[in-house]
């Protein structure tokens, strides 16, 4: 269990998708003025996060790997190298089948997500995530816990930059750093805040 | 420009098409790259090897021939560290050896029949520990490639994952909390031997957590098994220009020419926090520490501490000295 | 923009006036992780500019035939299969380095520049100029990558494309490290920075308040 609690520590903060890895920074960016529309994109990150990082993990082991086509009769197959190729589509198609869901069944959900969602999928965090459990070597369970904490430190992060932005309105920023050029600068100083999380160890 | 086409066949046609034409592209390149990717990928461990035990230097192994010439003298070899013992995979796994095992058994099982209350104790030990051993013989072939005619190939032991299976591996128990947890019961070492076809260097893995990453190097002994001829991590994240420091050439030049243990045969290697006095005392038993790392400092030296005592290297090393080598 | 088709203008436009990073905001992702070094960066840009521009031009070859109800995925699938040949000759013929790309090779995949100029140029335009716009966008990507890399290089490591340029304090030299440069933080400062030295040249590239 500890273990496990240090694995979602790792992953939410001190290897936060956003801040030391630069994932999914385009929406990062983009979708951090307000800080509703940013707590909802982190909630919709958060789960499709959680979903597609263990099903990848579920195709990897049982597919992809050398060797995982054993109970096939194939031992010798390694289709590692479609797993890029699979892990977007299997993202395109979670995103798309998560929509569905959400519409049919919890509709108020889906009107504060929805627009979001088809944003996910180019999503280099929700990627990145899967990648990254492949070259760590997750089993299951780790890769359950790994997706819903690289997915919480990333709502974590652009719920906190929206915060900030929202307050910058107020402040008299150099013409030519005005949008863009500031935010980057506030990222970086969120970024070496980030890091005093690191060398966190339960246990 | 874009003409409007959706109906259903073009679609399925379109789709269709770009798949065939997509998968046909990635799988021939992918397959007829594959050999020099292999290549590449086992060049890379073995330069790693040669690099961390001193063998060549960081400007000779970016030749290939060299690598290959200086990695022909090195003997992978697996190591049962319960016992001690290199442990011959190729034997372990042949059929008589099989059938002796399972002889041995069958005997055992057939002594605790007739055996009385104080005996039976006895042998159900031994049985259980033989089962054991042979299940494990079975686990360890889940980590290791064969070559084409189905023999076990010992380099190709992955210890970092076998450390992760409960079967195969062993809870560390003297946690000093910059350590592992877990350890795999064997280990693949290597064996540098020289012209005369005598080991002439142990090269023994080391891994190890630092302040945030696990490293993973490699230390190389002298065959008296106490004077270091190397010592380097080839993969670790630590803070560029803190911890990473690890990988300063200056650093790394300190450890040849070490003690790895003391007089009583304790191991006594470890960093220091800053700079070794060399006419100091006990100097040969010290490592400068890497300044603003010290955490990665401790992780180095309780790894080391932990890897050359009993429950890690220590019975290998002791067997070395006192038999040699078998 | 009278000549905005002219060879030279969809080549260059996107280096400077139309930069995919500074001005749209688009594919940053990938990139910073891999600027500590320049070589690592030098791949990077490679990889990018091979995959932008092949995108654009197998989008273009085929955009009369393709469905637009399944528009999207054809175009993933294109870019897939290119990111994966890329990676797949990175790691056949240049191992050390991919080793250190790491995941962000296949990131490209995600890159937003990627998709979107598939999706704003390709689907609109010729087979040559598509290409070409990928050459051009991809350029204006490694323009900035490089830029970022050679600073955090130089003042992080003392060094040049591994060539040490100032000696080290560490290895007997004059030069203390800035270890703040090899840390991820400083990416964001240097294109923040540069995205000002940018717009203070190029004034209509302001934000409006």
């Amino acid at each position: 269990m500890e273990y496990y609690i240090n694995l979602f520590i790792m992953s939410a903060f001190v290897e936060n998708m956003a801040l030391a890895f630069f994932l999914g920074m385009c929406t990062f960016l983009a979708v951090s003025k307000k800080v509703d529309t940013a707590i909802g994109l982190g909630f919709a990150v958060i789960i499709v996060q959680a979903i597609t990082i263990p099903v990848n993990n579920l195709l990897y082991q049982y597919i992809l790997k050398e060797g995982a086509l054993t109970w096939a009769g194939l031992p010798e197959a390694d289709l590692s190298y479609l797993g890029l190729i699979s892990y977007i589509g299997v993202i395109a198609a979670m995103v798309q089948i998560l929509e569905m869901t959400l519409d049919k069944y919890f509709p108020k959900l889906y009107n504060a997500l929805g627009i979001f969602l088809p944003l996910i999928t180019v999503n280099c965090a929700i990627l990145g995530g899967s990648l990254f459990m492949v070259q760590r070597d997750y089993n299951f369970t780790e890769s359950v816990v790994y997706g819903f904490g690289s997915g919480f430190g990333w709502a974590l992060a652009i719920a906190a930059l929206a915060a900030i932005r929202e307050k910058m309105k107020y402040s008299d920023v150099p013409v030519g750093l005005r949008g863009l050029g500031i935010t980057f600068i506030v990222v970086g100083l969120m970024s070496i805040v980030f890091m005093a999380f690191s060398g966190i160890k339960l246990s | 420009m874009s003409s409007p086409s959706s109906s259903t066949l073009k679609t399925l046609v379109v789709a269709t098409l770009l798949c065939i034409v997509c998968a046909t592209l990635v799988s021939s390149i992918s397959v007829s790259l594959k050999e020099a990717q292999l290549i590449n990928k086992k060049l890379d461990k073995q330069r790693n090897i040669l690099l961390c035990a001193g063998e060549l230097t960081a400007e000779e192994v970016k030749d290939k021939e060299n690598v290959k010439k200086a990695f022909a003298k090195i003997q992978p070899q697996i190591v049962d560290l319960q016992y001690g013992y290199v442990v011959d995979m190729a034997n372990l796994q042949s059929d008589t050896t099989q059938q002796v095992l399972k002889d041995n058994l069958q005997n055992l099982e057939t002594q605790l029949k007739a055996a009385d209350e104080d005996t039976k104790k006895k042998l159900q030990q031994d049985i259980d520990a033989l089962n054991t051993y042979i299940d494990q013989m079975k686990g360890i072939k889940a980590y290791m490639k064969v070559d084409e005619e189905g023999n076990l190939l010992s380099g190709t032991y992955n210890q970092v994952k076998a450390s992760k299976d409960k079967a195969l591996s062993i809870d560390v128990q003297d946690n000093k909390g910059s350590s592992i947890k877990t350890r795999a019961k064997f280990a693949l070492v290597y064996l540098v031997e020289n012209d005369d076809k005598k080991v002439s260097k142990i090269i023994l893995p080391v891994r190890s957590y630092g302040l945030w990453s696990t490293m993973l190097g490699f230390l190389a002994l002298d065959v008296d098994t106490t004077t270091i001829k190397g010592f380097a991590y080839y993969e670790h994240g630590e803070t560029p220009g803190l911890g990473g420091e690890v990988d300063n050439k200056n650093w790394k030049g300190q450890w040849p020419g070490k003690k790895a243990f003391d007089s009583e045969w304790n191991p006594a290697i470890h960093v220091i926090k800053g700079k070794v006095d060399p006419k100091g005392k006990d100097a040969e038993y010290k490592i400068d520490g890497l300044s603003g790392a010290t955490i990665t400092s401790d992780g180095v030296s309780t790894s080391l501490e932990y890897w050359l005592s009993q429950s890690g290297f220590g019975l290998f090393l002791e067997n070395i000295r006192e038999k040699g080598f078998q | 923009m009278s000549n905005e088709n002219s060879v030279k203008n969809v080549l260059f436009g996107p280096v400077f006036d139309r930069n995919p990073i500074a001005l749209q905001i688009l594919g940053i992702c990938s990139a910073l992780a891999v600027t500590t070094k320049l070589q690592t960066s030098f791949t990077m840009c490679g990889a990018v500019i091979f995959v932008l521009a092949f995108s654009n031009a197998s989008v273009s070859l085929i955009r009369h035939h393709i469905p637009s109800s399944i528009r999207i995925i054809v175009q993933m699938t294109i870019i897939a299969s290119l990111v994966i040949i890329a990676d797949q000759f990175l790691k056949a013929y240049m191992y050390d380095v991919s080793k250190e790309l790491s995941v962000f090779v296949g990131l490209i995949i995600t890159n937003c520049i990627v998709m979107g100029r598939a999706e704003a140029y390709a689907m609109k335009n010729n087979v040559t100029m598509s290409f070409i716009d990928g050459i051009g966008n991809g350029l204006g990507y490694s323009l900035i990558l490089i830029i970022v890399a050679a600073f955090r290089e130089f003042f992080g490591s003392g060094s040049l494309m591994g060539h040490s340029m100032m000696t080290l304090s560490t290895d007997g030299g004059w030069y203390v490290a800035n270890g703040l440069m090899l840390l991820p933080p400083s990416a964001f400062f240097l294109i923040g920075l540069f995205i000002w030295a940018l717009r203070s040249w190029k004034t209509d590239q302001v934000e409006a308040e």
